[in-house]
């Protein structure tokens, strides 16, 4: 059953993202900017983790859900160490997605050339 | 002497002694690929970068224009060259070698326009026997010059264009050959203020619509005075949108009009969507599949007006427009 | 005032004459890219979970092994094809924002450690990265501030 919700709603958030992508001048990059950070809004209105817990991989693997991330990182860490905690939570959250995509897309840099479109 | 208010005629047309076309992969794939002087199956030109490749693309252009007229680069008085790239560096690069002193050029993707305007009136002013005009662009380099890395994950949309690969050379002089340039029309910059870089034939339209109108009222023509009017890179919706200008000023041209860029790829099975731009496309098919037929007389006199997007990824950035150029060649079977 | 009343007519015209891709049709090629990657994110966590790892943990996993897989179909031309084809669909996973940071760091290689990888690799990813934590910084200042005045526990 999870199987099939992480498929509908994943595919259901990329859906109405297409919208987005062909009926506005937004570009991707923009696009990509605007998820994450309604994802983070969403989480601090605690819409988003009830969302996600029914969703499972539907609501997480979307960048909505690595905007949700950073907000629950922010607000574990302003819980356990207070002000200073602002500053510390972003990153920690989502600190194995951006260091996976760097490391390996460095990596990727020194093994493959640039290839044109087909 | 000056015609009209941006025209020229020329009283002693300069010739195009010769041409050379180069072309990338995809080109040579497409409806044009056998026409190419040459086509490199390999997008890189044996190089390292898509600048050197494109710089490599103009030497090659540039050598075989001459060797067809068996001119030294010695014997060029001037070249007149430019690319998409900043600085136009793949002119820079690509000509350097060939130690004829160098005008580089900016004009987007009527380059080739502007480059051969300043060679026909070199020539014809007496300011040597040869000038040669050269211009490319390179998919890859311009890609990531105007819009994003190769390996970026986008979809394009249907108005987009696919910039060609290749590099068209002309050799513009005194001897005697089968096509004259009798007369140039020098665009202005028109501006209907739209912004979106990614319908380039929507921007380009109006200055082509300005110069080809301009070309006809100052040389005193009708557009059946000539066998083609042949636009650069207007593509799918550069063209009926064209169409649709021309008719507001009581102009057709829909029966003798030709698009480069519509011409080059084969819209169905390339999916280029709305067709080829970049500097290299006008020169291209210009050399490979316009002169061919003006040299044998199928056509007589044919208006050859290249159209560029005048942009760069700051103006863009900042919110400018994107006004188009479009400069008018007038080639004449002799 | 007449000059912008002309450009937006002239804006106006050019959207009645370009063509656009079919919605409903890139919608539903979306629905199912977006949906397979999310699948198989799903048999990742799922994988992890049964391996006894807590929910925080599989997450990561999963991220991880996302991202892998997306540099690497990046590197071998693959994930723009498949983009092609998905739209959204391969630009909303996390697969489309490992996507993004590899493909400028393979282009500008050419231009050298630094200035072309280093700088380079942050041009599409940056902004997300930016304004990520900053929304998130925001967010938390707001919930220390109510926590602080004792409006939230």
């Amino acid at each position: 059953m999870d199987y099939i919700n992480a498929f509908w709603i994943g595919g259901l958030v990329c859906a109405l993202v297409q919208i987005l992508l062909d009926r506005t001048k937004l570009m991707p990059g923009r696009v990509m900017v605007l998820l994450v950070c309604s994802g983070a809004v969403l989480g601090a209105l605690h819409i988003y983790q009830p969302f996600q817990d029914f969703a499972g991989a539907g609501a997480s693997v979307p960048l909505t859900g690595f905007g949700n991330l950073l907000w629950k990182g922010v607000k574990e860490a302003v819980d356990q160490e207070g002000f200073i905690g602002i500053f510390m939570g972003g990153f920690k959250a989502s600190a194995v997605g951006i260091s996976a995509a760097l490391i390996f897309s460095y990596l990727a840099s020194l093994v493959f050339e640039p290839k044109m479109k087909k | 002497m000056t015609k009209g208010l941006q025209s020229i005629e020329f009283e002693k047309s300069p010739y195009l002694v010769s041409s050379a076309s180069v072309a990338g992969k995809k080109e040579g794939e497409g409806p044009l690929g056998k026409m190419f002087d040459m086509v490199e199956k390999e997008d890189l030109f044996g190089e390292n970068t898509w600048e050197e490749a494109e710089s490599t693309m103009q030497k090659e252009a540039c050598l075989l224009a001459m060797g067809k007229a068996h001119v030294q680069a010695g014997d060029v008085r001037y070249l007149f060259g430019g690319d998409l790239l900043r600085q136009g560096v793949a002119t820079s690069m690509g000509v350097a070698e060939l130690g004829i002193p160098l005008f580089g050029l900016f004009g987007a993707c009527s380059t080739s326009g502007e480059a051969l305007a300043l060679a026909s009136m070199s020539v014809a002013a007496g300011y040597g026997d040869y000038m040669l005009a050269v211009t490319s662009s390179h998919f890859g380099s311009a890609e990531k010059e105007f819009r994003f890395p190769l390996g970026y994950a986008n979809q394009r949309p249907l108005s987009a264009q696919w910039t060609v690969t290749g590099s068209g050379a002309f050799l513009v002089g005194n001897r005697r050959s089968h096509v004259r340039i009798t007369g140039v029309t020098v665009g202005k910059i028109v501006d209907f203020g739209l912004k979106d870089s990614q319908n380039m034939g929507a921007c380009m339209a109006p200055a082509a619509c300005d110069t080809i109108i301009r070309n006809l009222v100052d040389l005193e023509r009708t557009a059946e005075d000539y066998d083609r009017i042949v636009t650069g890179d207007l593509g799918y919706v550069g063209q009926s949108i064209l169409f649709d200008l021309m008719r507001g000023k009581g102009y057709d041209i829909k029966k003798n009009h030709m698009d480069c860029g519509m011409t080059i790829f084969d819209q169905m099975s390339q999916d280029t969507h709305a067709g080829g731009s970049g500097c290299g496309c006008a020169a291209t098919t210009l050399s490979a599949y316009i002169l061919p037929k003006l040299i044998r007389g199928e056509w007589k006199r044919v208006l050859f007006v290249p159209t560029g997007a005048l942009m760069s990824t700051v103006s863009y950035n900042e919110g400018s427009s994107v006004p188009g150029i479009a400069h008018g060649i007038v080639l004449e079977h002799c | 005032m007449d000059k912008e009343r002309q450009q937006q007519a002239y804006e106006n015209y050019v959207k009645k004459k370009t063509p656009v891709h079919n919605l409903p049709a890139n919608m539903a090629k979306a629905f199912v890219a977006g949906g397979v990657i999310c699948t198989v994110g799903q048999v990742i966590l799922n994988l992890c979970e049964r391996m006894g790892l807590n929910k925080d943990i599989s997450g990561g996993w999963t991220s991880m092994i996302l991202v892998v897989c997306s540099v690497l179909l990046t590197g071998f031309g693959i994930y723009p094809r498949i983009a092609k084809w998905g739209g959204a669909g391969t630009l909303v996973p996390i697969t489309g924002f490992a996507n993004s940071v590899a493909a400028p760091a393979i282009e500008y290689k050419k231009e050298g450690q630094v200035m072309g990888i280093g700088c380079k690799i942050f041009t599409i990813a940056g902004p997300v990265i930016l304004y990520g934590i900053f929304t998130s910084w925001v967010l938390g200042f707001v919930y220390w501030m109510l926590k602080v005045s004792g409006i939230v526990a």
